[in-house]
């Protein structure tokens, strides 16, 4: 039975052009789906008056707080079909892999219980299954979660997580991405699940310092892969792209644009690196895949407090961590513990709607610090302090603390 | 069983190596180093002499199921059944044979999927929900990112820009899309619109007051009813109070404008990570193609394009010429709401003689 489609004059002039059409695909599920026929209705309806009508509420599965985003329409008199059109958020494999059969699989699930329409993925990383009536979203949610997958999050929570191909496809990989990211998740689902913290919490992943992930701008806690030792160098690789591209090319995009001029081309068209001053920005290697690649004194910086502009304005991630290995069973623990201490500090102290990097930014960092039981490190700050209001008649007693620091690391 | 209930299997995130192309489960975390065949495809090669080609296509993201199981029949007769997707909704297929790009490429092709997206590219746009699904949005985002990704196929499907454009949207402020090289976002300019009838019974209004960034919120008795007034004089019309309290309607079909920011950079490569600058505001919200919108991107890409070094990004770009040429080049104006007056701001002005005429 063909359901009666609407007039849609905006949205037809998307399926024009070179570029996939979403509404090409909306069509085809409207011919089956009345949900899919009315949505339209409701979508060209939003067209015409330039404006919204989703509603939020509350729905959600046996046992869990989120995971499900209700729509609720309020043009439900024009477009009853549609009335309910609520999103479950299901977290993917870390690195978004997928054989057909997967996928197939899902499908068949959301042919069967929902609109038909899935994006792959949202922003916040999970598949998102668009289009269900309430009466139908624990049958969806049992289906899917009988393949393998389960809900992500949403409110006030732990959210669903990224990471980057990283090792299974990447050579700048420094850390096995894929087994951090599910350690650390795994251990929050009962954050991610019942949404009882004071705003949501996110973890991102990033094999290298390209970030791929975006997570110092996107997270709350970054993972990012890094190295200790030198960047290794086949220096055959390096002549041979000289030949291939001339000594200026090598000179004006990869010894100019290093950020410390830490590089040099030397006469026979090799490259000499002073890699202590390297800042491990990843551009030479970048640009010369085949012949510079990361050390292999390999591990993590972690970074806390990115955020975008509700409520303070746009945060960067800042550094906590500089460096820590990320190999053994005992790193990942020792991981997990951090971000529990993080989070627990937050959850006491945070302001409700408050980010983790604007209770930072309230409290400031070195409170911050003292909170959750880490020590300063230089590497935390782009620069010392410009003014001089502070109090500091306990200097002494922290330069101390420093020197036994140091002294504790030569020992070691 | 029907009446039975089922538990739920708190499982969390599944685990990927399952999902993998044997060739990448094989060699993970020993790749040696890849190079870009051509736009689109990418080839990785292991320290064990492994291989694996990477084609990339573009889709349109909010799929119905017959396009993914399109996408499905293409992997398995041109492709080796393994897919993944990246952060901005391109699908890879992943293959072991050489032999198999060229056809794979030409079926996408067949079949209405551009292939690019990689290197010096203009990629997909990273976008919202808009009209289609979120409860606050004042304009669309796959119909927005469909008419601009239009126009900028070519740039998609080619690899000719000076180094990666990363582009997003947003349908409202709190700004969804994420920091971009070119990134487009609604801007409101006019404070919410109440209805004082409703307040009192939707929205819990203590919390709705600790909302709004500049405290211009407070609690106040409206013909006779418990609602909340704004101080529009304070006002900055960010749309903060909107979500918990729906009555406070920001949404406007002619007052919420879009606005362009440029030179945000999630990378360290070269420079630190930056955010983006505001560049242009007021351009109309103009379904279905929001023309003003698409001429203006493309505008700053061909500035960019054309003026740009090697290697640097929107951002690094105008750094190195100057925000004076950068208005200059592009015609636009440069008004005082492109001086900063929130917090830090004063970091944002220029403190010393470096001017360039």
């Amino acid at each position: 039975m063909t359901k009666k489609q609407h007039d849609t004059p905006n949205l037809d002039q998307l399926e024009s052009g070179p570029w996939p059409s979403f509404v090409t695909g909306f069509k085809r599920l409207a011919q089956d789906k009345p949900m899919m026929a009315d949505l339209l209705g409701q979508l060209e309806h939003s067209y015409q008056n330039i404006k919204g009508y989703w509603k939020g509420g509350t729905v959600t599965v046996r046992g869990y707080g989120g995971g499900i985003i209700p729509r609720f329409s309020e043009v439900a008199d024009k477009f009853p079909e549609s009335s309910e059109f609520h999103t479950l958020r299901v977290m993917p494999a870390p690195g978004m892999h997928y054989d057909t059969e997967l996928l197939r699989a899902l499908c068949d699930v959301w042919d069967e219980h929902g609109s038909g329409l899935l994006a792959l993925h949202g922003q916040s990383g999970d598949m998102m299954f668009q289009g269900c009536k309430s009466e139908n979203i624990q049958a969806a949610f049992d289906a899917i979660n009988e393949l393998g997958f389960d809900l992500g999050g949403a409110g006030p929570s732990v959210r669903t997580s990224m990471s980057c191909v990283g090792a299974a496809r990447c050579e700048h990989s420094c850390f096995n991405e894929a087994v951090a990211h599910r350690q650390v998740m795994n251990s929050f689902t009962d954050d991610l699940h019942r949404p009882a913290l004071p705003y949501k919490f996110k973890f991102k992943f990033s094999g290298c310092p390209n970030d791929c992930m975006n997570s110092i701008q996107r997270s709350d806690m970054a993972v990012i892969g890094t190295w200790r030792d030198d960047i290794r160098i086949k220096q055959d690789e390096v002549r041979k792209f000289v030949m291939d591209k001339g000594r200026d090319y090598v000179q004006e995009n990869v010894i100019s644009r290093c950020p410390t001029q830490c590089m040099k081309l030397t006469k026979d068209d090799t490259l000499e690196i002073d890699n202590s001053n390297c800042v491990r920005c990843m551009h030479c290697i970048n640009v010369m895949t085949k012949a510079l690649s990361p050390g292999l004194d390999r591990g993590v910086t972690i970074l806390v407090g990115g955020k975008r502009t509700l409520k303070i304005g746009d945060l960067f991630g800042t550094v906590l961590v500089p460096f820590r290995k990320l190999e053994t069973q005992q790193d990942y623990e020792e991981l997990v513990e951090l971000a529990e201490t993080i989070i627990d500090f937050w959850a006491e102290n945070g302001l409700e709607h408050e980010r983790l990097g604007e209770t930072i930014e309230r409290i400031g960092l070195t409170n911050f610090l003292e909170g959750i039981g880490v020590e300063v490190e230089p590497a935390m700050v782009a620069q010392p302090r410009s003014n001089s209001y502070a109090r500091m008649d306990a200097w002494e007693e922290e330069a101390e603390k420093w020197r036994k620091r140091q002294a504790g690391k030569q020992g070691a | 069983m029907s009446d039975q209930y089922r538990e739920a299997v708190e499982s969390g995130v599944p685990d990927p190596f399952q999902y993998m192309h044997p060739v990448m489960r094989r060699n993970y975390g020993q790749w040696d180093w890849h190079e870009r065949c051509r736009p689109g495809v990418l080839h990785h090669r292991s320290v064990n002499g492994d291989s694996i080609w990477t084609v990339r296509a573009g889709t349109q993201r909010q799929m119905d199921t017959g396009t993914i199981r399109k996408l499905c029949a293409i992997a398995d007769e041109y492709g080796e059944s393994h897919v993944r997707f990246t952060i901005r909704s391109n699908i890879e297929f992943m293959v072991s044979d050489e032999a198999r790009v060229v056809p794979l490429i030409d079926k996408l092709n067949d079949e209405g999927f551009p292939v690019g997206g990689t290197g010096n590219s203009v990629s997909m746009i990273s976008h919202t929900q808009g009209f289609l699904h979120c409860d606050i949005p004042a304009t669309d985002a796959s119909g927005v990112v469909k008419a601009l990704m239009d126009e900028l196929y070519e740039e998609f499907v080619n690899e000719r820009m000076p180094n990666r454009v990363h582009i997003s949207t947003s349908c409202c402020q709190i700004n969804c899309g994420g920091q971009a090289d070119i990134a487009i976002n609604i801007q409101h300019t006019k404070p919410p619109m109440i209805n004082h009838d409703l307040v009192a019974n939707i929205c819990e209004r203590p919390s709705v007051v600790a909302r709004c960034p500049v405290a211009a919120i407070r609690p106040a008795i409206v013909n006779g009813k418990p609602s909340l007034e704004v101080d529009e004089r304070k006002c900055i019309c960010c749309g903060a109070c909107y979500p918990p309290c729906p009555p406070m309607q920001i949404n406007d079909p002619v007052n919420s404008k879009l606005a362009i920011w440029i030179g945000g950079k999630n990378s360290n490569a070269r420079s630190k990570p930056s955010f983006m600058k505001l560049v242009a505001a007021g351009l109309p919200n103009k379904p279905p193609r929001w023309p003003e919108v698409s001429a203006l991107v493309k505008k700053i890409l061909k500035c960019y394009q054309e003026d740009a070094r090697d290697w640097e990004r929107v951002g690094e770009w105008v750094e190195r010429i100057g925000w004076p040429r950068f208005f200059e080049k592009t015609g636009l104006p440069f008004t005082r709401f492109h001086v900063d007056n929130w917090k830090g701001a004063k970091y944002t002005l220029n403190h010393s003689t470096h001017i360039r005429f």
